[in-house]
């Protein structure tokens, strides 16, 4: 298959061989599961069951409220022992309604909805509902609600779905190890979503350094003409959705726009294979693939794990953590630190990094020197030393005048500064602040709108009081002078 | 665990580091120098050490007075490159005190004036050499005859004390040498035939001929040039845009006028054309950040530097052609950039071709 190449990118030390090897394993059932309401991007859920209630297995717990949202199920039976706010698996730990669910260890399913015997038959529209209803988010990290972004053939003409198995991030083996094991369950679950989609053409991009991913997805396809494998070049961030885009298809997705509108529509291989399981058995998603991985991790793994696991009892599972220096959720290069590891694993959990001193590599920032190498490997095409600069001095309009609401976070200028500048956390603190302005301008002028509509309708009472005295006054003197006449 | 998390991804990084760039940037200056030393004896050791010392001193007594901590920027190698290359800027023989001179000027105002590592605006360097060529011109401009060799006490009393037999010694360097003839109304064609007698095109490569301490051994500072770009400390892009320029300009010139310009060739073995394009210029704090920006800083020394080596009254025009240029960087920078993914080169978004329903 043709490629194009892609510009800038950085190659990291990948580290997969951790856990590249190790097969999935399911977890142990764990005695309590913590569900957050909110799993993706968008509105939260809202819980349609209450403490003390029973639920069985696949039971929907918390509906989805609004156009993004999704739903939350019960991934084991069991009873709902709370629903109270606890420190979400998030930096900033701040508390969010979270449904506490105590396992009865039978495990026993509820009455799930039926299957979906011919999905090529079945509309795109019901595909989508059973998405919906499944509670599937974008499990490659972004955990956009995938019925939504499965909705994007009603928008736009699409030719190809794009399937996601890139796995650019280091450490993690996921996805990798999804295709490996349930090839057909991924290609089944992605011709379903081109389907839906109205895409006439599957593409599983796969990363050369997964040869047996490559491998046992390109055997799974061989029966489907419309089904594609590419293996794209090792380049972090080749797993960005418009990097990758490019690097298939050689459309360059303008700025400020969707890879729709360039027919393109990407999802995670992971995603694919829930959608599997909820069209061909109605099986909600109720747990996922994580890498647990890392040197101060005893034993490294890939685990199935049931949504609501505690990272405690996963890593305890991985035989514990020894000299830990920093504990993320996802990959080390946009992974998110943890607040604790009382944190439950959440549908975007892709993997548990429990990484060394020597792993991070972390030092003093040093005075900037110039090099030009962020500018040289940043995958966007934009000059991170000049909007560093623009932002540490709190010209944050500057900054996004020169490209700053491209910046796709992927952490490479950080990554390769020889001065060990934090480059993209000013970028994301300037992408919040500047969102926070843009929220509170808008505010200001609602707010003046208001004020103004306020005035005007003050104003024109006044005038239809003024209006009615003077017709009262030019009644009376008219009265006055039909009286003076009269008289 | 500590709930307080200071620090966003990533979390990890690649092993480099400023000290590292630095130390292979000296690292391959070594062959050069070695090659220099043994050329021009131990008054250019004494004057290359002095240099270097008198650098590192004042960058310890600048970050002392700044109240800024010593640790990272005077052991990173910032500071002893800027040494380093200055020295290589310097006659051989220099005594010490237009060494201290230098290196006050370099490091002191060109650097620490402007906010010390990362923050200045013109190569120190360079800045280091012009004050003292401006200031002293007899002196930077005694370039010594090759293989002269005092002895260790000669050697002292040339770099510590007064040696009046510098007249013996010295001769004209390459370009000096044409532009004088020139001036005395010798053609350039004839003149240039008359200094490869002395000394040959595989002279001006090896190095034995007059010069200033690094102008003098263009091979191996190639060497090292082609090393700094095999482990990527530099990117091709600003010498090839040096030399090409220098070299075009020099070739078409001189087909057009032989008696009046020099040729190609020689514009790149001569002076400090490889020292110049492959140390100096792509001096990373003073040059552009982006590859584009870089492109147009190049051609602007080469240009510049073949103007000043060919009308203006100095002999050597590289170091005045840097200081220029980093004078231009900030303006490159504002106005040549990558061009960003999804958007034309004017920052607008590309515009759509299809997809659209």
């Amino acid at each position: 298959m043709k490629l194009f190449p892609i510009k800038g990118g950085i190659h990291p030390d990948y580290r997969k061989e951790l856990t590249s090897e190790k097969a999935i394993v399911a977890l142990p059932l764990p005695h309590l599961l913590y569900l957050p309401l909110q799993q993706h991007m968008g509105a939260a859920a809202s819980n349609t069951v209450d403490a003390g209630d029973l639920v069985k297995k696949g039971q929907i717990l918390a509906r989805a409220q609004g156009a993004v949202s999704a739903a939350v199920h019960a991934p084991t039976s069991g009873k709902v022992l709370s629903i109270v706010e606890l420190p979400a698996p998030h930096p900033s730990g701040l508390p969010q309604l979270t449904i506490v669910l105590e396992a009865d260890g039978k495990d026993e399913w509820a009455e799930l909805p039926a299957a979906i015997d011919d999905p090529f038959a079945a509309s795109a529209q019901a595909i989508r509902e059973r998405v919906a209803a499944s509670g599937i988010v974008g499990m490659g990290g972004a955990t956009f609600p995938s019925a939504v972004k499965l909705g994007l053939g009603n928008q736009y003409k699409l030719d190809i779905l794009l399937l996601n198995g890139a796995e650019c991030e280091p450490y993690l083996t996921c996805d990798d190890r999804v295709m490996r094991e349930y090839a057909a369950e991924v290609v089944d679950g992605a011709r379903i979503m081109a389907h839906a989609l109205g895409a006439p053409k599957v593409v599983i991009a796969i990363e050369a350094n997964k040869p047996q991913a490559i491998t046992a997805v390109t055997a799974a396809a061989a029966a489907t003409p419309n089904v594609e494998v590419a293996s794209v070049p090792v380049q972090y961030p080749m797993g960005a959705e418009r990097h990758l885009t490019q690097a298939v298809t050689g459309r360059e997705t303008p700025a400020r726009k969707l890879t729709a509108d360039v027919g393109v529509v990407v999802h995670n291989v992971a995603t694919a294979r829930a959608v599997h399981h909820a069209v061909r058995f109605g099986r909600p998603l109720l747990s996922r693939v994580v890498t647990v991985s890392g040197n101060a991790v005893a034993e490294p793994k890939n685990i199935e794990v049931p949504l609501g696991t505690r990272v405690s009892e996963l890593l305890a599972y991985c035989g514990g953590i020894t000299g830990a220096k920093r504990v993320l959720s996802g990959g080390p290069m946009m992974g998110q630190p943890l607040p604790n590891l009382e944190v439950p694993v959440v549908k975007g959990t892709s993997g548990i990094l429990a990484l060394t001193g020597t792993e991070t590599n972390e030092r003093a920032t040093q005075p900037c020197i110039r090099c030009g190498t962020c500018v040289t490997i940043c995958p966007c095409g934009l000059v991170p030393v000049e909007m560093a600069s623009y932002i540490r001095h709190e010209r944050l309009e500057d900054a996004a005048k020169i490209g700053l609401l491209d910046c796709v976070s992927c952490g490479s200028c950080s990554y390769i500064c020889p001065s060990y500048i934090p480059l993209a956390h000013f970028f994301n603190y300037a992408k919040g602040r500047l969102n926070a302005l843009d929220r509170e301008r808008r505010k200001m002028e609602q707010t003046k709108a208001l004020v103004e509509a306020h005035n005007a309708r003050l104003e024109r009472l006044a005038q239809a009081k003024r209006e009615a005295a003077a017709r009262a006054k030019a009644q009376q003197s008219e009265t006055t002078d039909a009286n003076k006449a009269n008289a | 665990m500590s709930t307080v998390i200071e620090k966003a991804a990533p979390f990890t990084h690649a092993p480099t580091s400023v000290q590292r760039t630095m130390t292979l940037v000296l690292a391959a200056l070594v062959p050069a120098t070695a090659f220099d030393i043994w050329l021009f004896g131990w008054p250019a050791l004494f004057m290359f050490v002095l240099t270097i010392g008198f650098c590192l001193g004042l960058e310890a007594l600048c970050l002392h007075l700044t109240h800024k901590p010593l640790q990272p920027t005077l052991f990173d190698g910032s500071a002893a490159l800027t040494g380093w290359l200055l020295a290589m800027s310097l006659p051989p023989w220099a005594p010490w005190w237009l060494c201290l001179i230098a290196a006050l000027f370099a490091i002191c105002l060109a650097k620490h004036v402007f906010g010390g590592l990362g923050q200045n605006v013109f190569n120190p360097a360079m800045v280091g050499r012009v004050a003292v060529l401006v200031s002293f011109p007899l002196q930077m401009t005694a370039w010594i005859k090759p293989n002269a060799a005092p002895g260790f006490a000669d050697s002292l009393a040339i770099t510590f004390g007064h040696f009046s037999g510098l007249d013996t010694v010295s001769a004209a360097s390459a370009l000096g040498y044409v532009k004088t003839e020139l001036s005395k109304g010798v053609p350039v064609s004839q003149s240039m035939a008359e200094f490869a007698n002395h000394f040959s095109l595989v002279d001006m490569l090896t190095g034995s001929h007059p010069g200033s301490f690094g102008e003098t051994s263009a091979v191996l500072i190639l060497l090292g040039g082609l090393v700094l770009l095999y482990k990527r400390v530099i990117s091709w892009h600003i010498p090839v845009a040096v030399l090409g320029t220098l070299f075009a300009l020099g070739t078409v010139f001189s087909a057009l006028d032989p008696a009046r310009f020099t040729s190609g060739t020689f514009q790149l073995v001569s002076g400090a054309t490889f020292l110049g394009a492959f140390f100096i210029a792509t001096d990373y704090v003073t040059s552009p950040v982006s590859k584009q920006g870089q492109l147009v800083y190049g051609f602007g020394i080469g240009f510049l530097t073949w103007v000043i080596r060919t009308f203006a009254g100095y002999p050597e025009g590289m170091a005045f052609a840097v200081l220029l240029m980093n004078a231009l960087t900030p303006i490159i920078d504002t106005h040549v950039r990558p061009r960003a993914f999804g958007r034309t080169r004017k920052g607008e978004p590309l515009t759509l071709t299809k997809g659209e329903k």
